[in-house]
């Protein structure tokens, strides 16, 4: 099933994402906020802004509490929002030099979303939430329809998939949103507080949805704010204040995610 | 590339909002039927006061007496048309000459009698046969009286269908005698109702040949008008000055200015009537496109306000990779159908209004009205939902989403 979905063979080893000295800052003169900073230089005291290499196939928590600059990194790396400085490459492409419309094809082929407010179109049905992205990257109608219910039976929703938003519980609504985000087999999938709005026992149905695309060798990147979410990461950073102040690797980047080595699923 | 789905949200956009919908296509479709029912009201009224004049003929040409400069003229050098102008006009009339026919008017009024009716017709005319075909007038039933009848004086008469109708209700009026200032006159024809517009009724009238009436009412003296058909419309203009040259000719007088008498020519009046009622159409085809106007504002407005409304549903959409193109096109899509089914709509109620006749004026629609109005609605939607499609086009991906 899960073949469907992802065809993608993981190419060489360059980073998924790549950012160097990546400032964002909000403000002028004196009432300048930099939401990211990164280490002061030593000798101007000026931000000399975030660098940061995310593997291919990695699954990345970014912890910090709230204003620590995690959202503001999360819509920079979705190409949502433009840094003030600094370069960003996705897939080896440098994400600065793109007009209005290619970074909407950006968007649409290689970052699928997930928002802690679900953010499904209103009115509308979970197959049809599912096929937009497809129909934006101008998918035939037959073969988009295929593989929005494939994503949909993926996350368990094949059932519902004439459903609209407020026919769905929180947890049904989010994993729609999964679907919707792994369907057009983008290279990343950025999370951003997937769980903050969900139940725990949601909670544990999204986070197996996030690992098991995780096995299958899709890049993740999650935004959350509780240890028990990032405990499913293979690597952790905290951000306090706009800065990466620690790293911590809990598994290999091209093993099983923690959560589902523990229950003995093999690499 | 998806256009289908584009039409669908834009359907379900419109759906959403229901009486928001509606009311924004009412605007419009005020605008459009306004625009339809008020030109065709206008038009309606300037195709009655084309009818009412071309039923006097179009190729007619009264001369009356006056000063054609109507200003100071002594009234002993003021010459009265007489039936010696009208034969010095007919034996003008040539094959080359744009003079079709002459017939002196003398125009009356008294009370006719039949039996123990009595009645006052709007006016009596004693004429030539020329003038019923000058005049448009057309019998109905019976005859006109010819020219032996204008020869003998015979007291015969042919009445208008007002007339008729007053005397005779529903009997035969032909062969019947009617008394009319003491003479008893034979009908023998009756008019077609010509249908009156305006403040005479042009059935209503009796008309006798010209002797007949000059010995039973007016006396042989001069005429009240000579009216004079032109061989087509287009000579009327030859036909004028082949007349003023004429009467110049038998009143003696040198100087063109100096001239004794008038001439009205109803093709200049129904230019003069026609110019007239395009002024009153534009006025009121201006007012209608205001209206249209005010219409396409309202969709302005509520596009902008639909598109605050969906700040979000703009960001997710960005967000899932959405190109400009398609947010301004579901956008413009959603205010061009708002724009094309209240046009629509305006279209029907126009046309079904036009069925009913509007301050005694039978609306006529002109059909340039009805592909204009909708035209300029659907751009009117079209330009005017461009600022709000533009505006959720290019909003920032991230200002979108985090609006609330």
């Amino acid at each position: 099933m899960r073949h469907v979905i992802d065809k993608r063979v993981p190419a060489a080893p360059v980073p998924v994402i790549r950012i160097r000295r990546l400032t964002k800052s909000y403000g002028h003169g004196y009432a300048t906020v930099h939401a990211l900073r990164g280490p002061d230089d030593p000798e101007t005291g000026e931000p000399q802004g975030v660098s940061l290499d995310i593997e291919q196939g990695d699954f990345v928590a970014v912890m910090g509490s709230s204003g620590s600059g995690k959202s503001t990194l999360m819509n920079i790396l979705g190409c949502l929002d433009v840094p003030t400085s600094g370069r960003y490459l996705l897939d080896g492409v440098d994400v600065g030099h793109l007009d209005e419309q290619q970074l909407s094809l950006v968007r649409n082929r290689k970052i699928g979303f997930v928002f802690q407010s679900f953010n499904l179109i209103p009115r509308t049905t979970a197959l049809a939430q599912v096929e937009l992205p497809l129909a934006y990257a101008g998918v035939r109608a037959a073969e988009r329809r295929r593989r929005a219910l494939a994503a949909l039976s993926l996350v368990g929703l094949g059932e519902r998939s004439g459903h609209r938003p407020n026919q769905l519980s929180g947890g049904q609504q989010q994993r729609v949103a999964v679907a919707r985000a792994l369907v057009t087999a983008p290279a990343m999938l950025l999370a951003d507080e997937p769980t903050g709005n969900l139940d725990s026992r949601s909670t544990e149905e999204v986070l197996a949805l996030i690992d098991g695309l995780n096995t299958t060798g899709r890049t993740v990147v999650l935004i959350t704010h509780e240890d028990e979410v990032a405990r499913h990461a293979k690597r952790v950073l905290r951000l306090v204040d706009g800065q990466i102040v620690s790293d911590v690797r809990q598994a290999p980047v091209d093993g099983p995610p923690p959560a589902l080595r523990d229950l003995g699923v093999p690499a | 590339m998806i256009l289908w789905q584009t039409l669908r949200f834009a359907v379900g956009g419109l759906a959403a909002n229901k009486v928001r919908s509606a009311l924004t296509m009412l605007g419009v479709l005020i605008g459009v039927a306004s625009v339809i029912l008020l030109l065709a009201v206008g038009n309606g009224s300037s195709v009655a006061v084309k009818d009412s004049i071309t039923s006097l003929g179009t190729n007619a040409l009264t001369v009356s007496a006056g000063s054609a400069a109507g200003g100071s003229r002594a009234a002993s050098s003021v010459k009265r048309l007489t039936v010696a102008d009208a034969k010095a006009l007919a034996s003008d009339a040539d094959a080359a000459s744009a003079i079709k026919s002459v017939a002196p008017v003398v125009t009356t009024s008294g009370t006719a009698l039949y039996g123990n009716i009595s009645y006052s017709p709007g006016s009596i005319v004693g004429t030539y046969p020329a003038y019923f075909e000058t005049a448009n007038q057309k019998v109905a039933h019976g005859e006109y009286f010819t020219n032996d009848d204008v020869l003998g004086s015979r007291k015969v008469a042919v009445l208008g269908a007002t007339t008729a109708k007053q005397l005779f209700d529903t009997a035969d009026p032909v062969g019947k005698t009617v008394v009319l200032g003491g003479t008893p006159f034979t009908v023998v024809g009756v008019l077609q109702a010509k249908g009156g517009s305006g403040f005479t009724d042009p059935d209503d009238v009796v008309i006798a040949p010209l002797p007949t009436v000059q010995n039973a009412f007016t006396g042989f003296g001069p005429v009240n008008q000579i009216l004079v058909q032109a061989a087509s419309a287009d000579t009327t203009t030859a036909a004028q000055s082949e007349i003023t040259r004429v009467l110049l000719g038998t009143h003696a007088i040198a100087d063109p200015s100096k001239a004794d008498f008038r001439i009205t020519n109803q093709a200049s009046l129904l230019t003069a009537r026609e110019s007239t009622t395009k002024t009153f159409t534009v006025l009121l085809g201006a007012v209608a496109a205001i209206s249209l106007l005010v219409g396409g504002i309202g969709i302005t407005n509520i596009m902008l306000v639909t598109v605050t409304e969906r700040t979000r549903e703009i960001g997710i959409r960005k967000a899932l990779g959405a190109p400009r193109a398609v947010i301004l096109g579901q956008f413009l899509t959603e205010s061009t159908l708002l724009s094309v089914i209240g046009a629509g709509l305006g279209v029907a109620a126009g046309m079904v209004g036009s069925h009913f006749s509007i301050v005694g004026i039978k609306p006529v629609v002109i059909p340039e009205s009805v592909l204009g109005a909708f035209g300029i609605a659907v751009a009117i939607g079209l330009f005017f939902g461009s600022y709000p499609a533009n505006r959720a086009a290019s909003l920032r991906p991230i200002d979108a989403l985090r609006h609330e």
